[in-house]
């Protein structure tokens, strides 16, 4: 199915600063060789020389996002004194790459009926989801605040009759794949060629369904789905390959008929990669899994590989550190734009590009 | 609510076959219909939906779990699903599923189970559900409706996919007798006075045993009992003020269901009347127990859902006034 605009390069889309910053159209080394030559068919020419340097920009907005949003998720849990840091840390690049520059999304319209869907089967990682909706300016930043606490919408497990902008709810683990794949038939249907993008856990693997949805995608070609798994080894009771091994995963959603990409997951560089490689999957009849290794707790020294920063809090001092740790990579990844004359993108709704955004002539077009 | 009864009980059909003309209905009215099934299409005949709108049924094979998260899914996405499959696989192998992503979700998915209660006969306990109204009705957002027969399965299965939100409805699997002749004005959360509360006893039923309470009831009254008699095609919401009329003309009452008495119909009458001035009651129903292999009718007979077992729950709880 053709994609109307953004990831197809730049005739259709709205022309902005970050138009030409999209790195589209150049697909990674462990891309499979018909996605490489389909993205090689699609992006706007452009040479190596100025490709490689819009990568960079975006690659160095994506690092500032991802530290934002780990620093919210220090926050949130802390001022809670409960919630899941360690899956939160682990999934941060991930998100920010896709809420940030590769999902098709708009927090002036949260119906917006094309925009991508993001559902996040390890619900219990949802800090991170809330700081990018924060982040992205879909809730104001104070609420992540009330994050599991009286009366808040940001609930301790997604609950997306309580926050309309979450696509679907989650916390017991395993269900994401199967509601995902449903919204992934849903756009066929409709003749939608959005995109559905699953962020999954590890841990969760183990669930029975995920391997009834995982069979079902691949039934129906749905190549519009795309599984990612938060491959950070670890679950509540240990690590996951000595409470019940996953083995080779990736081989077994090859078995199971899915394209397997499997990646650094905090390579913003590799990440785009990936998701670029998906797009060019489309088409192709099988969904994606792009398998992105990471470390749990990633970004705060002392949470990095730990288990027990899956479900516990910090106290006051290691929040201490923790602050300190997050404010240096923060400092850096503004300098770092300083450097390169870039500006520092903007929180809220303006940290969204324009590519990513609802097209201003579509708006126009669009019945009152 | 309007019905014409059917004089005699000379017509028979199952409310499978029903239902499956219901759904091709509800699917041309509507193209946001989309149908589920987990292998079972010929048995619930939602193959004929299939059939009918090919690129709007999805067999999902025999995994019902990723099916109800699936029929979330589309739901999500603005599609009206309807997953499909015996009671027992529906609801029992898909608990956990239902509660989150269909009915804390609040996504607009109607469960339509059939084979539920013991008549199912020969596959036996396995595939006789009898837990399924109390796991449903114990759902928060959700509705649960068992209609008496195929002529009620239309207002009640378009009255399911037409609310923007859960709803599970049940069936048995057998060919029922027609009761209803014509069926109007079906109002969800409403009980059908099929005959007046008396001011002896009242029967108040649900789903396939409403045909029995019938015959109950003419029984009754030709012994010169003042009997009632109100049918529940909805089980939640419950018609409490209907409920409540009948306990107070009457002074007691049975309830009649193809479930267990745990939690099913007749508890959900036991809760609502017990928050005001309780009378009475006697629960027509299985009682704490799993089914077996044998013909339907005389699992009936056997387990106690038959006209006799009515008759007589009422003629004792009428001396308990």
């Amino acid at each position: 199915m053709k994609r109307a605009w953004h990831r197809d390069g730049g005739n259709q889309g709205p022309t902005g600063p970050d138009d030409e910053v999209g790195g589209i159209g150049h697909a990674c080394p462990a891309a499979a060789p018909e996605a490489i030559s389909q993205a090689g068919l699609r992006g706007t020419p452009m040479d190596l020389a100025s490709e490689t340097q819009a990568r960079d920009a975006v690659v160095r907005r994506l690092r500032l996002h991802a530290t934002r949003i780990r620093r919210d998720v220090v926050d949130m849990v802390t001022e809670a004194q409960s919630g899941h840091i360690g899956g939160s840390l682990s999934a941060a690049d991930i998100v920010a790459a896709l809420f940030f520059h590769h999902m098709r999304h708009d927090p002036a319209d949260h119906r917006w009926p094309d925009r991508d869907r993001y559902v996040q089967s390890k619900g219990h990682a949802c800090p991170v989801l809330y700081s990018a909706l924060a982040q992205a300016g879909y809730i104001e930043h104070d609420e992540i605040r009330t994050f599991r606490k009286m009366d808040s919408r940001l609930q301790g497990h997604p609950c997306k009759a309580k926050l309309p902008y979450l696509e679907y709810t989650t916390g017991s683990l395993g269900q994401g794949l199967s509601g995902a794949l449903g919204m992934a038939l849903a756009a066929r249907l409709d003749k939608n060629d959005f995109r559905v993008y699953c962020l999954m856990g590890d841990g969760e693997q183990q669930e029975g369904q995920i391997w009834e949805a995982a069979m079902a995608a691949a039934h129906y070609e749905a190549d519009n789905l795309i599984g990612i798994l938060d491959r950070n080894g670890l679950q509540i009771d240990g690590a996951t390959e000595e409470i019940m091994a996953l083995g080779d995963i990736g081989a077994k959603y090859e078995a199971f008929g899915w394209h397997v990409i499997p990646i650094d997951g905090h390579d913003p560089d590799a990440i785009l990669d990936a998701l670029i490689a998906a797009d060019a999957a489309a088409g192709h009849g099988k969904p994606v899994l792009i398998l992105a290794h990471t470390v749990k707790g990633k970004g705060v020294s002392f949470m990095e590989g730990s288990i027990s920063f899956h479900g516990r809090p910090c106290t006051p001092d290691e929040y201490a550190i923790a602050s300190e740790e997050l404010r240096i990579t923060r400092e850096d990844a503004e300098r770092a734009l300083h450097d390169a004359g870039e500006p520092v993108p903007p929180v809220g709704r303006e940290g969204v590009t324009a590519r990513q955004r609802k097209p201003a002539a579509r708006t126009q077009e669009a019945p009152a | 609510m309007k019905v014409t009864l059917y004089p005699e009980f000379t017509h028979r059909k199952s409310l499978r076959d029903a239902a499956s003309h219901v759904l091709i209905e509800i699917g041309r009215a509507d193209e946001r219909v989309v149908v589920l099934d987990a292998d079972l299409a010929l048995s619930t005949k939602t193959i004929r939906f299939g059939q009918m709108f090919p690129e709007r049924f999805f067999d999902m094979g025999i995994s019902e779990q990723n099916m109800m998260g699936v029929a979330a899914g589309l739901a999500a996405a603005g599609k009206k699903a309807v997953a499909a499959t015996f009671a027992a696989f529906a609801t029992g192998q898909c608990y956990n599923v239902i509660r989150q992503s269909i009915a804390y979700a609040h996504h607009d998915v109607t469960i339509y189970a059939t084979h539920a209660g013991i008549s199912v006969g020969g596959d036996g306990a396995t595939h006789q559900m009898l837990e399924d109204i109390g796991l449903m009705r114990m759902l928060p957002n959700m509705w649960v409706f068992a209609p008496a027969d195929a002529t009620e399965m239309g207002p009640v299965l378009k009255a399911a996919v037409g609310r923007d939100g859960p709803a599970y409805v049940r069936c048995g699997r057998s060919d029922e007798p027609i009761l209803f002749e014509r069926y109007e004005e079906f109002e969800v959360g409403k009980a059908l006075t099929l005959t007046d509360p008396g001011s002896d006893v009242t029967v108040c039923s649900t789903g396939s045993m409403t045909r029995y309470a019938v015959e109950a009831v003419e029984a009754l009254r030709k012994d010169g009992i003042d009997a009632g008699h109100l049918h529940f095609p909805t089980i939640k919401p419950l018609d409490a003020d209907a409920l409540r009329a009948a306990a107070d003309a009457s002074g007691c009452l049975v309830t009649a269901e193809e479930h267990n008495v745990i939690g099913g119909f007749g508890s959900a009458c036991l809760e609502a009347l017990s928050e005001g001035d309780p009378v009475p009651l006697h629960r027509v129903g299985t009682s704490d127990t799993f089914g077996e292999s044998g013909g339907g009718q005389a699992l009936m007979d056997k387990y106690g859902l038959s006209t006799g077992h009515i008759e007589q729950a009422a003629r004792r709880v009428m001396a308990r006034r």
